[in-house]
């Protein structure tokens, strides 16, 4: 793959008002894909009815497929992608669930399609507001997947979105995920980049092998004897082993750019912490504003806000919980893995820290689910509980629900 | 019209686009069919091939053994219009971009099986073909999930003996007669619509799998392509259970053009269906004493879609 | 990158395996002889061949070879042994015999 990725153009920031799909379409703007086929879904409808704008002023020259289906979005994008054409779509709830076995597809066939997730519960009962079941459904289809606190972020990590699944290191699809209404509708500040640099960022997209490449045949898709398809899927995931390297250079690349800084997680005033909070996309902001208050009545509390999801950052989260030092962590799921024990963080952060000997006491937490709210007052009876918990006051709840009538 | 020209010596000195060393089963109806269609390919003009999950798929590209000469994807099962709609798309766009030369020209072609095109595929390439991307979808019509063991379509007929309508002491096979796919996507008012099956010198099937490439937007070939394990013929007769569909009126020749509907072939004297039926073990029961009225249903089936297709094609 | 299928065999470890098993390469099928599978092996009589190509279109395994204008011998290294090319031949000219050997 050639690109000329090498250097970096400064940008200077514009601020601007913006929703988070908003945001995530000027993106699409910018970066100008070949392809995007797509069906519509709230709350991530806006976004393909945005592009189609773009499109029919003649902004850009992204050809939209309108698809009959979700599962044929990704079936196309497959295509798209494999025929050499830089593709991308969107999606939400029952839309990512109906493409399931397509991103199995995209990742095994080792695709770098984008996808832009706004984060939708998924049925039944049927509800159009936040939780990460859809996301988290997906989360051994084999995608790099980061999550976005805010409109800010749904953009910054979308235009880091392409160089990651591009880098031949990687060859992924890539799934940026925003909250459903809470950030994908409310409108918020943004600092935007100019075109230039982000187009510059990602650069042109020219694969070195593909279906359209003529007199050079290219065969996709195989069946496979049990002899390689095992030896495939380790490829597979040898090359998501190699994807947190490229995140964490782009991230830099993408800091030279903007001067925002980008990592698997953010730290948020956890230097010193007594009791921490893991918690991911728009709900940090909540966490933040808590902690905030609860650091000014004297309490030590701090947030790791996870961004990056898949490859999980095993290590790196259980050596910064290590490193704060905490007493106690509470593990906040916006959504339920019907295990009968823990939701998917509560599953997987406990293991990182046992495997990583990391001896802290954990409390998993399910909140928010089909757009329940989730407040300053919640975050703060989470610490509170946290505290009671530690001090042996208290044995340790699992798998609590918040904001449940009960 | 294409295909007036055509010469089978002409025709069969091209370079062949399917490579032998897939695994079909000998006598296979499928690739003898696939063959055909890519022959009607341009010599100079590229293709990308799609094909859904099924016999033809697992068998002509199994890691590292490609068939295809030309590039190829596989995707799902369900997905062969979408996908293909999908290369077609980054084929406009590399066009558009300047990235793909004046003189690369590529076709797009998609083969499915009943399964996959009648019935699980359905939607996908209803989509696709609503949307008029420029492909042929073209359907291998061997009438029953074969690769799966034989189990009933959509596509199958009526009283056929199948893993999943087993003729039994109380069942005659399966109940329902089949759908009619060819009219269905015809109906879509794409541009061209074929059904068509293999015949001795292959020129039907030529001339249109011809039209379908080289008429610009969507166009549908339907081929019926007999499965000998699943129809249980004796294998070498292939040519001649594919004449007797056609003289019996069973699989009747015609194409749609622009939403006109023509008829390529009318039998001098229409053959009764015992004749197609009776090679196939897959109608053994039918043949039973007593069984007389089943064959009488199934003639009368095959009249009245016969005269639906005369009424449609004299419009 | 263009893939040479002969250093791809089920002893390979997973390293060396193509980017998503794709191939960059076509017609490598070629490499596997189906023809082993045979239990019945069409001969032509050459004397009786009128060289009408009937028997070309119908081989599912694309193993009659035509070349300027007329067919060759039998690709055995891929035909299965179907027989349908010797119900085509209007002059009988191919006739099956048992066994893998012409």
């Amino acid at each position: 793959m050639s690109r000329s990725r090498d250097e970096v153009v400064c940008s200077k920031s514009i601020p601007e008002r913006m929703s988070g799909n908003e945001a995530v379409s000027y993106a699409v703007r910018q970066v100008n894909p070949d392809v995007m086929p797509a069906f519509p879904i709230t709350p991530s409808t806006e976004i393909p009815q945005m592009v189609s704008s773009y499109i029919a002023n003649g902004e850009i020259d992204t050809e939209f497929i309108p698809v009959e289906s979700e599962h044929s979005a990704m079936s196309a994008a497959i295509g798209a992608e494999a025929a050499g054409a830089r593709t991308m779509t969107a999606t939400s709830s029952a839309g990512l669930a109906l493409m399931w076995e397509e991103l199995l597809l995209a990742a095994s066939n080792r695709l770098p399609i984008v996808l832009t997730l706004v984060n939708r519960t998924l049925s039944g009962p049927i509800n159009i507001n936040c939780d990460h079941s859809d996301g988290m459904g997906a989360r051994d289809t084999g995608w790099i997947q980061i999550y976005s606190e805010n409109n800010q972020e749904a953009y910054d990590n979308y235009i880091q979105a392409f160089p990651i699944a591009e880098d031949p290191r990687v060859h992924l699809p890539v799934m940026i995920c925003q909250d459903g209404f809470i950030t994908s509708h409310a409108v918020e500040n943004i600092e935007l980049l100019e075109d230039a640099p982000v187009k510059a960022f990602v650069g042109e997209y020219n694969p070195e092998e593909f279906l359209l490449n003529p007199g050079k045949p290219v065969s996709v898709g195989p069946y496979a004897v049990s002899a390689y398809s095992m030896e495939a899927k380790r490829a597979q995931e040898a090359a998501m082993e190699r994807a947190g390297k490229v995140i964490l250079e782009v991230a830099e690349r993408f800091r030279e750019m903007s001067g925002r800084s980008y990592g698997f997680f953010e730290e948020y005033r956890t230097e010193d912490a007594e009791y921490l909070m893991v918690i991911m996309g728009s709900a940090a902001g909540t966490a933040k504003a808590a902690v905030d208050m609860l650091r000014e009545e004297g309490h030590k509390v701090g947030i790791l806000k996870l961004r990056v999801f898949r490859p999980f950052p095993e290590k790196e989260i259980a050596e910064a919980i290590k490193r704060s030092g905490c007493k106690a962590v509470a593990i906040m799921d916006r959504c339920e893995s019907y295990n009968g024990c823990s939701g998917p963080l509560g599953s997987e952060i406990p293991a990182a820290l046992f495997r990583n000997k990391v001896m802290v006491e954990t409390v998993n937490y399910i909140y928010g689910l089909a757009g329940r709210d989730f407040t300053v007052e919640h975050v703060q009876d989470v610490f509170a509980e946290l505290e009671e918990v530690a001090q042996g006051n208290k044995e340790a709840p699992n798998h609590k629900y918040i904001g449940l009538r009960e | 019209m294409m295909g007036n020209d055509y010469s089978l010596k002409t025709m069969m000195e091209k370079p062949e686009r399917l490579s032998p060393g897939h695994r079909m089963c000998a006598g296979c109806g499928a690739t003898i069919g696939v063959r055909a269609v890519l022959r009607a390919l341009h010599e100079e003009d590229h293709a990308v091939i799609g094909n859904a999950t099924g016999c033809l798929e697992v068998s002509s590209y199994m890691y590292p053994y490609s068939a295809w000469e030309d590039s190829y994807i596989h995707n799902a099962f369900e997905n062969a219009g979408a996908t293909l709609s999908g290369v077609e798309t980054a084929y406009k766009v590399l066009k558009k971009k300047g990235k793909l030369g004046e003189k690369d020209n590529f076709k797009f072609i998609t083969f499915g099986g009943d399964g996959g095109t009648y019935d699980i595929g359905f939607q996908s390439l209803s989509g696709a073909m609503e949307r008029g991307h420029d492909m042929v979808y073209v359907c291998y019509d061997n009438g029953a999930y074969m690769n799966t063991g034989i189990q009933r379509s959509s596509a199958t007929p009526m009283f056929a003996d199948t893993t999943t309508t087993p003729a039994g002491k109380v069942s005659n096979g399966k109940i329902q007669y089949r759908k009619d796919l060819s009219s269905i996507i015809a109906e879509h008012y794409v541009s061209y619509v074929a059904q068509t099956t293999l015949t001795r010198d292959f020129k039907d099937l030529h001339r249109k799998a011809e039209t379908a490439i080289y008429t610009k937007g969507a166009a549908f070939l339907n081929m019926m392509t007999p499965c000998p394990r699943g129809w249980r013929y004796e294998m070498s007769e292939i040519m001649e259970i594919c004449r007797l569909a056609v003289e019996t009126c069973y699989w009747p020749l015609f194409e749609v053009v622009e939403g006109k509907w023509i008829l390529n072939y009318e039998p001098k004297k229409k053959l009764p269906i015992e004749d197609f039926l009776k090679p196939q073990g897959r109608f053994k029961h039918l043949f039973k004493p007593g069984n007389e009225h089943l064959i009488e249903l199934f003639q009368q089936e095959v009249d009245k879609r016969w005269e639906d297709l005369q009424y449609r094609c004299a419009r | 990158m263009r893939t040479d299928i002969t250093k791809i065999n089920e002893r390979s470890p997973y390293t060396d395996l193509t980017e998503g098993l794709q191939l960059f390469a076509g017609g490598t099928s070629r490499l596997f002889r189906t023809g082993e599978w045979r239990t019945n092996t069409p001969v032509l009589d050459f004397d009786k061949c009128r060289q009408c190509l009937l028997c070309a279109p119908v081989c599912p395994d694309s193993s009659i070879p035509v070349k300027n204008g007329k067919r060759l011998d039998f690709d055995y290294d891929h035909c299965k042994g179907c027989g349908i090319c010797a119900k085509a031949c209007p002059f009988g000219a191919i006739t099956m015999k048992e066994g893998i050997e012409a």
